[in-house]
């Protein structure tokens, strides 16, 4: 069943990817079917996440399937003993689709060599998260009617963020154009800088981050710029203020523009642009339900067509 | 001075050759020669060498290597050549060629790896163009000179 699982965004076509926005379209058209009646979903969460959770249990409700599952609260309860493949196997044994999120890197693409039902990935480690980049992908599109050839502002924790490392490769199909803005100790990595290189992405990258650094951009994708990712606590204090988008620096920005971001916030969004026509991170956030809705029936093996709501 | 009066000829077996001297010691012990009770085993170290200078070389008789073990050599020495050895006549020879997949062979240097925390078999894919080892499960690519071995 290694097939229908999904572990990772990277080896995703940009067909495979377009297909699965398609199927989360229909979900947005209308999220409360019963196609899973009968089903039923595991969650396990070897490590909390409780919106990653909510998100994916509410996707499996709102089509009609049962859900089990358990939230391990310290990381360390679920290493008394048994290994992650005998919990896949036990859980395998009882549900049809199994939703994980794991501490360690790799979990996931593990559990679908030994798991005789399909996993979906909600996150291993600092190593892949794909709902996650598909609600992205979902919202861009949503808001600019493309992916192909967008100007994207990505802006904060470059260096640890993997959301962004996976939009960066998902992305990758769309000929896009980068704008990466980060403080020197967060840049983004050099590995990712040659991926660009190799993929023919083109990209900037600038340490400044003002009215100017957006003007172009089509789509802004906040993150996070958190005390504990510096080294240099003197050079957090001088860049934690900057990385903060203000109101007042979007007076010059496209009319499509939208601020992305995948949360959970601090500060890194002033309140007020919540009310702003830019502002786009909560209706991203709420993508995550179609999109966690078409990935759980694409692993239990429905089609675009099967989850159509006109036919 | 020729080859053959460094160290003597064996009838039957393998010939590691051209092993860099500082990886003598690493070899032996990844080949578990001291596991080889029906073999006469010659290391000969320090060797003159017309490619490195100096060199080292092993002469195992009566035993052929796994598959297993020549892929952990690849890693180790990339530039060694191996020689089977049947009635005194070098019935093969060749130089170790990298395979594409190593199967439980490589540590992950990724202390967050799944491999490094559940009984499992590690799984490196070998990346010709940047000539680094790459984690199947967690992506962690190793440079081959850094690789620290299962066993
Ligand atoms: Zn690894």
């Amino acid at each position: 069943m290694e097939n229908n699982s999904l572990v990772s965004i990277a080896n995703l076509s940009g067909e495979q990817l377009k297909y699965l926005l398609a199927m989360g379209r229909e979900f947005e058209k209308c999220p409360n079917r019963k196609i899973l009646d009968g089903k039923l979903v595991a969650t396990l969460f070897f490590e909390p996440s409780t919106r990653t959770r909510l998100s994916f249990e509410t996707a499996a409700n709102r089509l009609g399937a049962r859900v089990i599952g358990f939230t391990d609260p310290k990381v360390t309860s679920s290493t008394k003993g048994e290994t992650l493949k005998d919990t896949i196997m036990m859980v395998s044994n009882y549900a049809d689709v199994i939703v994980m999120r794991h501490y360690l890197e790799g979990a996931a693409l593990w559990a679908t060599e030994v798991s005789p039902v399909p996993i979906v990935n909600a996150g291993d480690g600092s190593n892949q998260h794909p709902t996650q980049t598909l609600l992205d992908l979902y919202t861009i599109q949503q808001t600019q009617g493309r992916l192909e050839d967008l100007n994207i502002c990505i802006v904060g924790d470059l260096k640890y963020g993997r959301t962004v490392h996976s939009l960066i490769m998902a992305m990758r199909h769309f000929n896009p154009k980068f704008q990466f803005v980060a403080p020197r100790e967060l840049s983004l990595p050099e590995e990712y800088k040659r991926y660009c290189q190799e993929q023919h992405i083109s990209f900037e990258e600038t340490e400044r981050f003002d009215s100017s650094s957006i003007a172009d951009a089509d789509i802004i994708y906040m993150t996070r710029v958190q005390r504990e990712r510096f080294t240099d606590l003197m050079e957090y204090e001088r860049v934690k203020d900057v990385y903060i988008l203000q109101r007042d620096m979007l007076g010059q920005t496209k009319d499509n523009m939208k601020i992305l971001h995948p949360l959970p916030r601090v500060n890194e969004i002033a309140q007020d642009v919540d009310d702003d026509p830019h502002a786009y991170y909560f209706q991203q956030a709420k993508n995550g339900l179609y999109m966690r809705e078409a990935v759980l029936c694409n692993a239990l093996g429905y089609t675009l067509d099967d989850v159509r709501v006109e036919k | 001075m020729s080859k053959q009066l460094q160290v003597a000829a064996i009838q039957n077996g393998t010939v590691i050759d051209h092993i860099p001297n500082e990886k003598l010691v690493e070899v032996v012990r990844l080949l578990h020669l001291e596991r080889l009770p029906n073999s006469s085993i010659m290391i000969g170290y320090n060797l003159n060498s017309e490619q490195l200078g100096h060199k080292s070389l092993i002469k195992v008789s009566n035993h052929y290597f796994s598959k297993e073990e020549l892929d952990t050599l690849c890693i180790a020495i990339p530039n060694a050549t191996l020689s089977i050895i049947e009635d005194y006549q070098i019935k093969e020879k060749r130089a170790f060629d990298m395979p594409s997949d190593f199967d439980n062979i490589v540590v992950c240097p990724n202390p967050m790896c799944i491999t490094n925390n559940e009984p499992m078999p590690t799984k490196f894919h070998y990346c010709a163009d940047k000539k680094v080892l790459k984690c199947h499960y967690c992506g962690k690519e190793v440079e081959t000179d850094e690789v620290r071995f299962t066993k």
